[in-house]
């Protein structure tokens, strides 16, 4: 199936899954480790995907939030980006998925001007968090953020274990 | 465009906005977007500007002036305004610059090894490099070199008359085996004495305009002079000099002005845009690729007028350049390298773009090369400093 959908998948018991969505490895995997090394009593499972549609070789469990990662620096990545949202169902749209700009710091290097992502964001109605990967600081609050945000995502759909375990930890 | 305007207010602006200043485009746009996603979830629109029409320039502009201005790598600053300044002061300001810059050096704050520390400041107003009548005139400031020989001239001539000869070439021959002035005198006769007024080389050059910055100057009170764009070309230690000079004198505040590779980009589209009889460079971009452990640039040029045919393909109003075309342009261009070489020129970042009107460098340099848009190169620039300034 192309098309990812959230409730295809029944959900695992005491675990949430989150599915990074972008074109700058390096930066992502730093971000993952900061977030994996975060305190939660339930299990975490952190995906990681240059593009959608995820290959057919890949059968991941329930995605319960999807972030899309665009790097200011560089129009590939937004490019990347929208093609990527055609493969995902329009009801994840309904608190699943977030959008996070790295990059904007630094000014000279900006390849997109920052109202393209807002503009982007602002159609599919979703968060924009803005952040600089590049930063090692930056890793936690972006990290506990993005937590908090698949938290309330989980909330909203009843009979997830996953969400009240996460806001405690 | 004019519903966003009813339904929003910056305080700053009294004027209501004329359709015409449109052209102005992302200054205002950019500025009121700011406002509105602050109040309001807003979606943006984007930017449009207008091609730069050929031949701006006024006819008061001394031709001589304008290809000084050519032709050389200009570092480029914004410049927030200045207070009580006035034109007709120059010859004050000169003097008042110039012993500022020998207190300077004296200080040695400022040692360059080997430089020549001999440097005359003059003041003068270029006529015509404006947009619109509203807008304050240019000014440049050169910095010129005081030619060695003149001082060493002065102390000779007190040691001819000590001796009580009038001849200096003669002094030569009877004071042969004494120490170093007869060294002095025989330069002195076999050439002759410079004038106090020669002209010494232009060492160092700075000039300050403002072209088509209407929005800085509503929002700015008479005392202030708006002159956002200032341009160097000379050591960056006379600039340093130079900039602190102006900022005790003026109250204003220099700071170097970077353009990003969205910039460049449209830069670049609005540059191959311009018609041209005569092609005299190249387009040529240069891309810096972000990798470890060394950083390796691309470097892409195209036979102009090929640019030129993809930009009249792209190209839907006339008179007028849109976002989406200069996203398309730029796609064409990296769709293409990409096929030859597999290489995603869109991951990498736009660092120079060279054409036959001008070329401008990521980290705020600028060289112009036609003088037919001179004043559109200039207008794009002024929107960004007075963009960098807000």
């Amino acid at each position: 199936m192309s098309v990812l959908r959230p409730l295809d998948k029944l959900p695992s018991l005491n675990t949430a899954t989150i599915l990074l969505v972008g074109t700058e490895d390096a930066l992502l995997q730093q971000l993952v480790d900061s977030m994996l090394k975060e305190d939660c009593t339930s299990e975490l499972k952190v995906h990681l995907a240059k593009s959608l549609p995820l290959p057919s070789s890949v059968n991941p469990p329930r995605i319960d939030l999807i972030v899309f990662v665009v790097n200011l620096h560089s129009k590939y990545s937004l490019q990347n980006t929208e093609e990527s949202l055609h493969h995902v169902d329009a009801s994840f749209f309904l608190g699943k998925v977030c959008f996070l700009a790295t990059g904007a710091g630094r000014e000279s290097h900006c390849s997109i001007h920052q109202h393209t992502v807002v503009k982007l964001v602002h159609t599919y109605q979703s968060p924009l968090l803005y952040c600089d990967l590049e930063v090692p600081c930056s890793w936690v609050p972006t990290s506990l953020s993005l937590l908090t945000w698949l938290a309330q995502g989980l909330s909203e759909w009843p009979g997830s274990q996953a969400s009240a375990a996460l806001t405690d930890g | 465009m004019d519903s966003y305007d009813a339904s929003e207010s910056t305080p700053r602006q009294s004027t209501s906005l004329r359709p015409e200043d449109y052209f102005i485009g992302a200054t205002f746009l950019q500025k009121r977007l700011e406002s509105v996603r602050k109040q309001t979830s807003f979606i943006p629109t984007p930017p449009r500007r207008k091609i730069p029409h050929c031949s701006q320039l006024q006819e008061d502009v001394d031709p001589q002036k304008v290809a000084f201005l050519l032709h050389k790598q200009w570092t480029l600053y914004s410049l927030t305004p200045l207070y009580k300044f006035s034109y007709s002061n120059l010859k004050e300001y000169s003097r008042l610059l110039n012993a500022f810059i020998v207190a300077e050096k004296q200080k040695g704050l400022a040692v360059e090894v080997g430089e020549d520390f001999n440097v005359k400041v003059i003041f003068s107003t270029v006529l015509g490099i404006k947009g619109t009548q509203r807008d304050p005139e240019a000014f440049l400031v050169q910095g010129l070199t005081l030619s060695p020989r003149l001082e060493c001239s002065g102390t000779i001539l007190v040691y001819c008359n000590l001796l009580g000869l009038s001849d200096p070439s003669t002094l030569a021959f009877q004071v042969a085996g004494t120490t170093d002035t007869c060294h002095y005198t025989r330069i002195l006769s076999k050439s002759q004495l410079p004038s106090e007024n020669r002209e010494g080389k232009v060492l160092w050059t700075g000039w300050f305009c403002c072209i088509f910055g209407d929005s800085l100057l509503e929002t700015v009170s008479e005392d202030f002079t708006c002159l956002p764009l200032f341009l160097a070309n000379g050591a960056e230690s006379n600039t340093a000099i130079i900039g602190t000079w102006f900022q005790k004198t003026f109250d204003c505040y220099f700071s170097p002005l970077a353009i990003n590779a969205f910039n460049l980009s449209w830069m670049a589209a609005m540059w191959t845009a311009c018609k041209m009889d005569h092609y005299v460079a190249t387009t040529e971009f240069l891309w810096s690729v972000p990798c470890s452990p060394q950083s390796l640039d691309i470097s892409y040029a195209i036979h102009p007028e090929d640019a030129k045919a993809i930009w009249d393909s792209v190209h839907k109003t006339p008179g007028e350049v849109t976002q989406e075309e200069v996203d398309l342009f730029m796609d064409c261009l990296y769709s293409h390298f990409h096929r030859h070489f597999k290489i995603h020129l869109s991951a990498t970042r736009l660092v120079r773009v060279s054409t036959s009107v001008a070329s401008a460098h990521t980290d705020g340099k600028i060289k112009i090369l036609c003088h037919k848009y001179l004043i559109g190169v200039l207008a794009h620039l002024t929107e960004l400093a007075i963009f960098q300034i807000e």
